[in-house]
C-alpha cells in the first residue's frame, strides 16, 4: 500500500461529509470542535488504517479543502537486477 | 480545543519530504471561500472547470459568462476574466463576445432555471446558429437561489416549495430534456449529460468538460455539458442523501450519456 497524507484547510471546510463517505480507507472523520464558520471540519484519523494518497477526497470536495501527497511508487526491478 | 488551536495543530502535521503532491488547489480557481451551501455541487464543478483550464493552458484567453442563480458569483471564484449576463441571456452575450474576440475560449455557466426556463430561447437560437461556445448546464431540478421553487427540469412527483404535493404533469407540465432537444440541431458539436453522484461519474464529468473546451478550440460548434447536480438545502436532504437522490430519481428521468459527439472530436486528441 502506498503511503499518503492530506493537508486539510479546516477553516474552509463546511462539514458536508462527502469525503468521509467517499474515502476508501475510511480515515476521515468529523473533528470534535467547530471552525470559525461554525462547522465541524473533517480531520485525518489514522488510528486504524492509514491514508494512501488516492485523492478521492479532493475529487468529491466542493470547497477545495484538501492538498494530497503520496509517496512515489517504487519502480519494479528489472529482470537483470533481480538476479 | 478552540478552532484556532485546531488549525495551528493541523498546520503542524508534517508531510514527509519524499512525498510528492498528487493534488493541489488549481491556479485558475481563486483562493477565496465560496458562498455555496455545504454539499452543493457548484464548488466541485467550478474546481473541475479550473483544472481543465489549467491542463489546457488557456487561462489567459478564457472568458466565463456567469448566470443569474446560485452561481451568480462565479466570476469571483475564477482566476480568469468573467462577465455577468442578465437572467438566461448568457448564450447571447457569449455569442457577441465570441464574434468580437474569436481567439478567446468562451463558456457560459448556467443553472436549470437560467438555461431551461427564461433562457431557453437564447440557447436554442445560439445552437441553431452553431455558435462555437461552451455551455456548462448545471441541472439541480429546482430554483436554488430563490428558495427551491419548481423549475422546468423538476421530475414528475418531486416536492418543491411551489409544488408541495409533488409535480403534477396534468397541471404543471412535464420536465424538459434540453440536452436531447439540442442534440438534434446540426450546429451542436457536443451534447452530453453527466452526473455528480459518484467519484467515477465525477471523473467522467471532468472529461466531458475537457472535450467541450476542445470542441471549441477546434471551432466545431456549440458544445453543451449537462451536469446532474445536488442541492441538499432545497431538496431537504443531507449531502450524502442528495447523491442517492441524483442516482435514484434524477438519473432515471435524465439518463446519463452522450447524445451527440462530433466525429472530428471523437478522433482528436491533439494539442490546443
Amino acid at each position: 500500500m502506498p503511503q499518503g497524507a492530506v493537508l486539510i484547510r479546516s477553516d474552509r471546510c463546511k462539514g458536508c461529509g462527502l469525503c468521509i463517505q467517499a474515502c476508501p480507507q475510511q480515515v476521515l472523520a468529523f473533528a470534535e470542535t467547530f471552525n470559525a464558520r461554525g462547522y465541524r471540519p473533517v480531520q485525518l484519523d489514522e488510528r486504524e488504517r492509514s491514508c494512501t494518497g488516492c485523492g478521492v477526497c479532493a475529487i468529491v470536495c466542493p470547497d477545495v479543502v484538501f492538498t494530497v501527497y503520496r509517496q512515489p511508487l517504487r519502480q519494479p526491478l528489472r529482470r537483470a537486477e533481480r538476479r | 480545543m478552540t478552532s484556532l488551536s485546531l488549525r495551528a495543530s493541523l498546520r503542524e502535521v508534517s508531510v514527509p519530504p519524499q512525498m510528492e503532491i498528487v493534488y493541489a488547489h488549481p491556479a485558475a480557481l481563486a483562493d477565496v471561500p465560496m458562498h455555496y451551501c455545504p454539499g452543493c455541487s457548484h464548488g466541485a464543478i467550478h474546481r473541475m472547470i479550473a483544472e481543465v483550464v489549467d491542463e489546457l493552458a488557456i487561462r489567459e484567453r478564457t472568458l466565463c459568462v456567469a448566470p443569474v442563480g446560485c452561481a451568480v458569483f462565479a466570476y469571483k471564484y475564477f482566476n480568469f476574466d468573467s462577465c455577468e449576463a442578465a437572467h438566461g441571456r448568457a448564450p447571447a452575450m457569449a455569442t457577441g463576445l465570441k464574434r468580437i474576440l474569436p481567439d478567446r475560449i468562451i463558456f457560459t455557466y448556467q443553472g436549470d432555471g437560467d438555461l431551461a426556463s427564461i433562457g431557453a430561447n437564447e440557447i436554442l437560437h445560439a445552437a441553431l446558429r452553431g455558435e462555437p461556445i461552451g455551455v456548462i448546464f448545471v441541472n439541480n431540478a429546482v430554483y436554488g437561489m430563490t428558495g427551491g421553487q419548481m423549475a422546468p427540469t423538476t421530475p414528475v412527483g418531486m416536492k418543491t416549495t411551489s409544488s408541495p404535493l409533488g409535480r403534477d404533469p396534468l397541471t404543471q407540465g412535464r420536465p424538459i430534456h434540453l440536452t436531447e432537444m439540442l442534440a438534434t440541431i446540426s450546429g451542436v458539436a457536443y451534447a452530453v449529460r453527466r452526473s455528480m453522484h459518484s467519484v467515477a461519474e465525477m471523473r467522467k464529468t471532468k472529461k466531458a468538460i475537457r472535450l467541450a473546451f476542445q470542441a471549441q478550440l477546434q471551432g466545431l460548434g456549440l458544445s453543451l455539458v449537462e451536469i446532474l447536480a445536488a442541492c441538499p438545502t432545497n431538496w431537504r436532504l443531507t449531502p450524502v442523501e442528495a447523491l442517492d437522490f441524483i442516482r435514484d430519481r434524477m438519473a432515471s428521468e435524465y439518463p446519463v450519456g452522450d447524445f451527440k459527439v462530433d466525429e472530428r472530436l471523437r478522433n482528436w486528441s491533439g494539442e490546443c
